[in-house]
């Protein structure tokens, strides 16, 4: 079985989609957006070191020039979170689907989905096809929250496992998206149609951030490639918080309410139906 | 004997209101009477604190918990209170606030309001949602302030009704801790949209509390109701008596766990039998309550179908003290867990084999009940809870434990979890958490946000203000604030874990 790097297992999630759900992040990123709220997850550990000798807890130790991770002796205290240089962390586990699919069970009947985050989800397709094979028939909805980079049309078997993709979106202009997160955005309007096409568009995600994210030309551009199934789409207005943001991005300030009033509206006289400000 | 001491405190208490010295005042007059044969052997278990009855008092006049059928109420009227059956909303309400001043029961207020909802909603049409509402909150507003006691339930759903949305509704805007809400759940009957408009209300307001609707229909069918602290009784009866072991302090006297199941369990449990039966007889035959009070003459109550409740508290103390040299904690150990099983298998067992007098409706038996405590319980946990703190931390461990224990409880048990604020957004996932519950067996549970003013103690409300007053020794309204503030301190209730956070 394929093995993934798993950041964390969130047992009960309230805000990884419909009810209650076991979210799984992933840890490695194909972006490096300036708003990221969990940036430790971007990258994979290079194994530097420099979070060993700030552990409390001794949890952490260089062995065979890895870092490794006791689980057991971890407080949780984030410590190396805040001290690694590298936006990675040293608590992540290679677990393969079988693996992963155990966690979930102990859940079991108390969630009615399971969803992967990350990091970026749709950099480990063979992984997701082989846990949502598992998930599957145990009777759980199986969710991806992605940033669309990758593109689905590639991974049909995925797609025919997995209930409905959560697609940021991000910005809509190349240059904003690109001065945003360091990526190219092309795909993510193919995967838009693709996914709306399919009936597989779980919900629509911007982070509103005023001179950072084109907010209002992303709304237009995603109900005009939408077209008809606009009033049926979710779309969700998210407003940025600086709460575990790192670098320039974490001094900026939360767009006002008045502000995302004025987002909500125009989605609204847009075509959407289903729109949620947060 | 006369505690002239207890009596004179009672009579010139700065902290009680008129209507609570008056009640003290009854019971210590109650108390002077000398009428209940208690033999040496029982009298030891009290002095131990491993027999408790709960402050039901030397000479008992009334049942424990009465459960009027108040839909026979609505339907002829009160020959005795001189009302005719109600033709108006308004006229119910009244007839409904009248009938609860007269309903006895061991805390002189009624325990038990009914299912209000299916009462009330055949009488809303032609009003608009906007004067029901203000009638309601006029309504559950006069049962806050004069039912000045948390030991009192309404009941709610399973089916859907406007009168049940529109109660939910008023209530989360109110935030009365009188009465408790428990929303009797189905979910081959309630609707999901309902059952999530009542989550939300409890997390606003830590009102209703979820009953296992089709689990709990079990021991007496559909007319049950769920009465004061989560006990489940019949309506048109209730229970005569509680009396419960505390496995806290009978443990205590164990010698090793073949001791405490075979020599102290058999002794003690079959001395409660004998003393609630003795309560029973004296009710029954003595105190005149089934020959004249107007409920039972009006068909309201039946003597045929009252019962006692055996109660059971303190098992996770008790199983840690057996479990002492091993260092096994109950909640968290399956060695543990498994002892508590084994006990519990034998309380069962030894309970069955009581003959428990007047009791038709069980065919003669006591009911088990996981009974939730007292101001005075201290470092005792309620009925088969883990010990706060001692609580496993994966959630679904917890739920998968509270399964395991509730069967034994046909007449009541429950859990209590405080629950993360944002799940406000998304009360869908709580409903799915009830729906696995209920699935593998729990029978009952209660949420409250963990950062609201109504927090649940044992299993009644009281508001953190509220209690913050009378630490600071001012009078308040409802006595439950008094039990809760010392339950609070002394049990470090601020330590439950918070789930779905």
């Amino acid at each position: 079985m394929t093995k993934a790097p798993v950041n964390k297992i969130i047992p009960f999630s309230t805000v990884d989609g419909p009810g209650s759900r076991t979210s799984v992040f992933l840890q490695g990123c194909n972006l490096a957006c300036g708003y990221c709220h969990n940036p430790e997850t971007q990258r994979l550990c290079n194994s530097c070191g420099a979070c060993v000798s700030k552990c409390p807890a001794g949890a952490l130790s260089l062995r065979d020039n890895c870092v490794f991770w006791d689980d057991a002796k971890c407080v949780s205290c984030d410590t190396c979170i805040a001290v690694c240089p590298n936006r990675a962390s040293p608590k992540v586990r290679e677990m393969d689907a079988r693996q992963v699919m155990a966690e979930v069970e102990k859940n079991i009947p108390f969630i009615r989905g399971v969803t992967v985050s990350g990091g970026e989800c749709s950099l480990y397709p063979q992984f997701l096809t082989e846990f949502f094979t598992l998930a599957k028939p145990r009777g759980l909805s199986c969710l991806l929250d992605s940033n669309g980079t990758v593109s689905f049309s590639a991974f049909p078997e995925l797609m025919k496992l997995c209930d409905g993709v959560m697609l940021d979106v991000k910005a809509w202009s190349t240059q904003t998206f690109q001065s945003l997160t360091g990526g190219d955005n092309a795909v993510v309007k193919e995967n838009l149609r693709h996914l709306s096409a399919i009936g597989k568009l779980e919900e629509v995600r911007i982070v509103c951030l005023d001179e950072k994210v084109d907010a209002e030309a992303a709304i237009r551009g995603i109900a005009q490639t939408l077209g008809s199934e606009t009033p049926g789409a979710r779309l969700v207005l998210i407003s940025f918080r600086p709460f575990g943001v790192k670098g320039d991005f974490s001094s900026l300030l939360s767009p006002s309410s008045q502000r995302m009033r004025e987002l909500r509206e125009l989605a609204a006289a847009a075509g959407f139906r289903r729109i949620i400000v947060k | 004997m006369f505690d002239r001491e207890g009596t004179y405190q009672t009579l010139t208490s700065r902290e009680l209101t008129h209507e609570q010295k008056l009640m003290g005042l009854a019971k210590c007059a109650e108390n002077a009477l000398e009428v209940l044969k208690i033999p040496p052997r029982t009298k030891h278990y009290f002095e131990s604190g491993a027999i408790n009855d709960l402050f039901e008092g030397g000479a008992p006049y009334r049942p424990r918990y009465i459960l009027p059928d108040y839909d026979r109420f609505v339907r002829q009227g009160s020959k005795f209170l001189k009302l005719d059956p109600p033709k108006t909303l308004d006229e119910l309400l009244f007839s409904l606030m009248i009938l609860y001043r007269h309903v006895p029961s061991i805390t002189n207020f009624p325990v038990y309001l009914g299912s209000v909802d299916k009462l009330i909603d055949p009488f809303l049409d032609g009003h608009t949602d906007a004067e029901i509402c203000e009638k309601l909150r006029l309504f559950l507003t006069y049962l806050d302030r004069t039912i000045t006691d948390s030991f009192c339930h309404a009941n709610l759903g399973p089916g859907e009704t406007r009168a049940g949305r529109l109660i939910l509704k008023v209530e989360r805007e109110i935030q009365n801790t009188v009465p408790n809400l428990t929303i009797k759940y189905d979910p081959a009957v309630t609707p999901d949209s309902f059952m999530e408009e009542a989550i939300n209300c409890s997390l606003a307001c830590s009102n209703p509390a979820v009953c296992n609707d089709p689990a709990n229909r079990a021991p007496f069918g559909e007319r049950y109701g769920v009465a004061s602290c989560y006990n489940i009784l019949p309506v048109c009866g209730g229970a005569y008596t509680l009396t419960r072991v505390t496995l806290t302090e009978l443990v205590k006297e164990a010698e090793s766990e073949g001791h405490f199941l075979n020599t102290l369990l058999p002794e003690c449990l079959g001395l409660i039998a004998d003393y609630m039966n003795e309560r029973i007889r004296f009710i029954v035959e003595q105190s005149g309550f089934f020959e004249s009070n107007f409920l039972v003459k009006e068909g309201l109550i039946s003597k045929d179908r009252f019962l006692p409740m055996f109660g059971v508290t303190g098992m996770a103390e008790c199983v840690n003290t057996l479990m002492k040299e091993k260092g096994k904690i109950y909640g968290r150990d399956k060695e543990a867990d498994d002892l508590g099983q084994r006990i519990m298998d034998r309380i069962q067992e030894l309970v069955n084999g009581y003959e428990a007098a007047y009791s038709p409706l069980t065919g003669g038996k006591f009911l088990l009940h996981a009974q939730v405590g007292l101001d005075s319980d201290l470092g005792i946990t309620s009925g088969v809870r883990i010990a706060i703190g001692d609580e496993p931390d994966s959630f679904s461990d917890h739920l998968r434990h509270c399964a395991r224990f509730h069967r034994y409880f046909p007449a009541g048990v429950g859990d209590i979890f405080p629950i993360a604020g944002n799940v406000e957004q998304n009360p869908a996932a709580l409903l799915d958490v009830v729906k696995g519950a209920f699935s593998l067996g729990v029978q009952y549970m209660s949420f409250y946000s963990a950062d609201t003013d109504l927090v649940r103690i044992t299993g009644y409300l009281v508001k953190r203000s509220e209690m913050e007053k009378y630490r600071k020794h001012q009078p308040v309204l409802q006595n439950t604030t008094q039990l809760g503030s010392t339950s609070y301190a002394t049990n470090h209730l601020e330590k439950r874990k918070v789930r779905m956070g």
